[in-house]
């Protein structure tokens, strides 16, 4: 394999993972404090139809960015309201998000199918970007990516080293000892949502602004389910989900390769493969008991009042 | 006493009033406490003493009331309030996070303004060695045993001003050793000037303590006393009224024939936070009752699980645990019921019991195999007339057997489920924790159950982290400690302070007979 093959690879595996490592590190804090949010995909796709009619509409793609953003928000509040407010089953409410999040971007998105954008273009950083390999990969994508590399930088240092890492943590893995020590539990828990939704939302308007600068129907096809999986199959380890995240990028990307060299591989299994190879690869890293047990959260997907 | 006549109490309740939905949590509670007090609260569960430690605390607000502190009325808004105010509080049920270790759960706990976790270590060792209770600030707090959690709860505490200790049972999850050990730390916070309120219903304690005690009962002051001054039948007529068996006392027997042997029992525990078991050595012989003791967390579910049938050792090993000499050890538990073993479990809503279920389908439930079923088919007359008769033998306070299990008190759901399995006459009877939250009525009901069961030639083995009730009630006692078995010794020649000793882990393994 000659090595601008490999420097594509790499570049195209970080590029088909973002919208997966975006969403993913959403719900990875919004799980940490304890809420189960089944309604990644829905969320996505209104991030991204919001994001391309605004987009396109304006002709600002940061403004649309910035609405696909909201539009997460708005929708993870609505499960957060059911969810957390009225302390709802958080499976359903997520799943009927879902639904509702189908539906409704297809809906207001009909008149926009097929509608020509002119997306975020790469933006190469001089000489890093020249680097053999991983120049390319780290320093020659679009400007969504790098933001999404800041996003995973900030994510891990708000876990691992903040205070707020620890109220998260705390709030998730026990909310009664949370609520007893003076620790506000719902808001807690009510803006892990909402970062999930707006990161939810980013990753919609990543695919409909920068991915494919176009609006389809499920244009997602499953990515948020894949990325609730990806979370728990980290145990909820953040470098594991951005491992996870480009790994799937990487299978994905490796199938399109495979057919482009010709190999006599069934294009349904092939497409299989990122499912399938980020899976296995992330149930082998968590057959550690002790230390997938000390990152879950505890009382994850359980509905919490305040008072008992 | 002298603090009677001291100038401003630091903290006053007046008039402390707080409904739920169906209940008088708090009916206009006084209580008062001085700077350098230790003053019990007594009284039994659900007399209202967790609800008034709340409503100190902030953590809830009484619906009437004031509350008066260093002299001056105020509204307890929120715990963060009440901890700026210096009080601090040991719940029962810790309120540490097990993935975190000792420095964060202490930051967590104290605000961002105390500092990160790391500025905090050097205080935390301070602390803990000022007061002789060692912590490792490092250690994730999965890995701490229950005496080590009390202790960072009680450091969290002390790291602040603190004015106002509250501890909530504080010695219910501790050898009568470390009890001992934590009653010197709470002099000494006393002697600074530290006011302690000590909750309990172990009267001993109390007196060795405390210079004070506030009895509740039923939501209300039942009494004020001075501990040293009273007897322990003055104390429990305070707590419960009428002292009806209280101070019951059972001749202890020698048993017959063995019926449970268990020998050399090893089991990994492949859960991480759960405990492994060696060399567990038992026998229980047919008109006898075993008790164990152990503080919680010492492998006594493990032990349970093995002996109910809940888990099971491979057929190669079956012989590790035997009834009548039968093997056992590899046979699913309603093969076990067929043997002649019951069981009741230490969680009833749930494991003893189905909630949402009656308890007529309750007692099918174990009991299925006395002739209540006929090819496969319920016969429902049968299972009636059995939850009845339960009802009816075992003083089952409920309006029918339709009821839920769900509403029953615990006291009475106990009674039904100790009487499900002492109906099915077995020859082995394993129950775990038997009176745990029940009141002192249904306690000495539920142990006449298990002596006349006793006395009737059946073997019982009790589970107990209460070592009065054991003390009471068996004939030969021993301790887990750390998934290992001490020796049993009769318990009319042996003493609480020796087997607190095991319970600690002090015993030399038992070797084969």
């Amino acid at each position: 394999m000659d090595i601008d093959l490999l420097t594509n690879i790499f570049y195209a595996m970080v590029r088909t993972g973002t919208p997966l490592l975006l969403v993913a590190l959403g719900e990875l804090v919004c799980e940490k404090s304890g809420v189960l949010n089944l309604g990644q995909e829905g969320m996505m796709l209104f991030g991204a139809v919001i994001g391309f009619i605004v987009a396109f509409s304006s002709g600002s793609l940061w403004l649309g960015v910035l609405c696909a953003c909201l539009a997460g928000v708005l929708l993870s509040l609505l499960f957060a309201f059911v969810a957390l407010g009225l302390s709802s089953n958080q499976v359903a409410t997520g799943l009927a998000l879902t639904i509702f999040g189908v539906g409704l971007s297809s809906f207001i998105g009909a008149a926009w199918v097929g509608k020509p954008l002119a997306g975020f273009e790469p933006v190469a950083i001089p000489l890093l970007s020249e680097i053999p390999l991983l120049g390319r990969m780290l320093f020659g994508q679009d400007l969504l990516v790098y933001l999404s590399f800041a996003l995973f930088a900030l994510v891990a240092w708000v876990i691992l080293k903040s205070r707020a890492g620890l109220i998260i943590q705390a709030v998730g893995e026990n909310p009664n000892a949370a609520s007893a020590m003076g620790l506000p539990v719902l808001r807690v828990r009510t803006l892990a949502v909402m970062f999930g939704g707006a990161m939810a939302g980013l990753a919609g308007g990543y695919m409909s602004l920068a991915y494919t600068p176009m609006w389809a129907e499920n244009m997602t096809a499953g990515r948020g389910w894949i990325a609730l999986a990806l979370v728990v199959f980290a145990s909820w380890r953040v470098f594991r989900v951005v491992l996870g995240a480009w790994l799937f990028g990487l299978a994905s990307i490796l199938h399109l390769v495979a057919q482009g060299i010709g190999l006599a591989i069934p294009g349904n299994l092939l497409a299989m493969l990122p499912y399938v190879a980020t899976i296995v690869v992330l149930v082998v890293l968590s057959r550690d008991a002790i230390k997938t047990r000390l990152y879950a959260p505890v009382s994850l997907g359980q509905p919490w009042k305040a008072g008992h | 006493m002298s603090f009677d006549t001291a100038s401003t109490p630091r903290l006053q309740m007046r008039g402390i009033t707080k409904r739920y939905p169906g209940t008088l949590a708090n009916d206009r509670v006084e209580l008062s406490i001085q700077p350098g007090e230790i003053r019990a609260l007594l009284g039994e569960n659900g007399a209202g003493k967790s609800t008034l430690m709340k409503i100190i605390y902030g953590v809830t607000q009484p619906d009437e009331g004031e509350i008066i502190w260093h002299g001056e009325p105020l509204k307890m808004r929120d715990p963060a309030q009440a901890r700026g105010l210096g009080i601090g509080m040991v719940f029962q049920h810790f309120s540490l996070f097990e993935t975190l270790s000792v420095a964060e759960n202490i930051a967590l706990a104290m605000g961002a303004a105390a500092g990160t976790p790391k500025q905090l270590e050097p205080r935390i060792r301070e602390v803990s060695q000022r007061y002789g209770m060692a912590l490792e600030p490092h250690r994730l707090v999965h890995s701490l045993s229950i005496g080590e959690r009390q202790r960072v709860e009680i450091v969290r505490c002390l790291m602040q001003d603190i004015k106002l200790l509250i501890l909530d049972e504080p010695t219910s999850v501790l050898t009568p050793q470390e009890a001992d050990e934590l009653f010197v730390t709470l002099r000494h916070l006393a002697a600074e000037g530290c006011s302690i309120l000590f909750i309990s219903h172990k009267l001993g304690e109390v007196r060795a303590l405390c210079q004070s005690a506030t009895v509740l009962r039923g939501g209300k002051v039942s009494g004020h006393c001075v501990p040293t001054e009273c007897s322990d039948m003055d104390l429990a007529r305070l707590m419960v009224g009428a002292a009806e068996g209280l101070e019951a006392s059972y001749p202890k027997v020698h048993g017959g024939l063995t019926r449970l042997r268990v020998d050399d029992l090893n089991w990994h525990n492949a859960d991480p936070f759960g405990t492994s078991l060696a060399q567990c050595r038992l026998e229980v012989r047919s008109g006898e009752i075993v008790g164990i003791a152990g503080v919680a967390g010492n492998g006594q579910d493990e032990l349970l699980a093995l002996l109910s049938g809940e888990v099971r050792l491979p057929s190669t090993e079956r012989e590790r645990i035997t009834l009548d000499n039968q093997p056992v050890a590899n046979l699913y538990p309603d093969a076990r019921r067929q043997l002649g073993l019951t069981f009741v479990p230490a969680e009833r809503l749930g494991h003893g019991a189905v909630p949402d279920m009656s308890l007529a389908d309750n007692a099918l439930l174990t009991g299925f195999q006395m002739g209540l079923t006929r090819a496969g088919m319920i016969n429902h007359g049968k299972v009636m007339a059995f939850a009845d008769k339960i009802i009816a033998d075992y003083a089952v306070k409920t309006p029918d057997a339709h009821t839920t299990a769900r509403s029953l008190s615990g006291g009475n759901l106990q009674k039904f489920i100790l009487g499900r399995e002492i109906l099915q006459q077995p020859k082995l009877l394993v129950a775990a924790h038997p009176t745990w939250g029940v009141d002192v009525g249904a306690a000495a009901a539920i142990h006449r159950s298990l002596i006349a069961l006793r006395d009737a030639g059946a073997a019982i083995l009790v589970i107990s982290e209460d070592l009065d009730e054991l003390f009471q009630i068996s004939d030969r006692i021993g301790a887990l400690c750390s998934g290992r078995l001490s020796p049993l010794a009769e318990t009319a020649q042996t003493t609480p302070v020796e087997v607190g000793r095991w319970m600690a882990g002090e015993f030399e393994p038992v070797t084969h007979a």
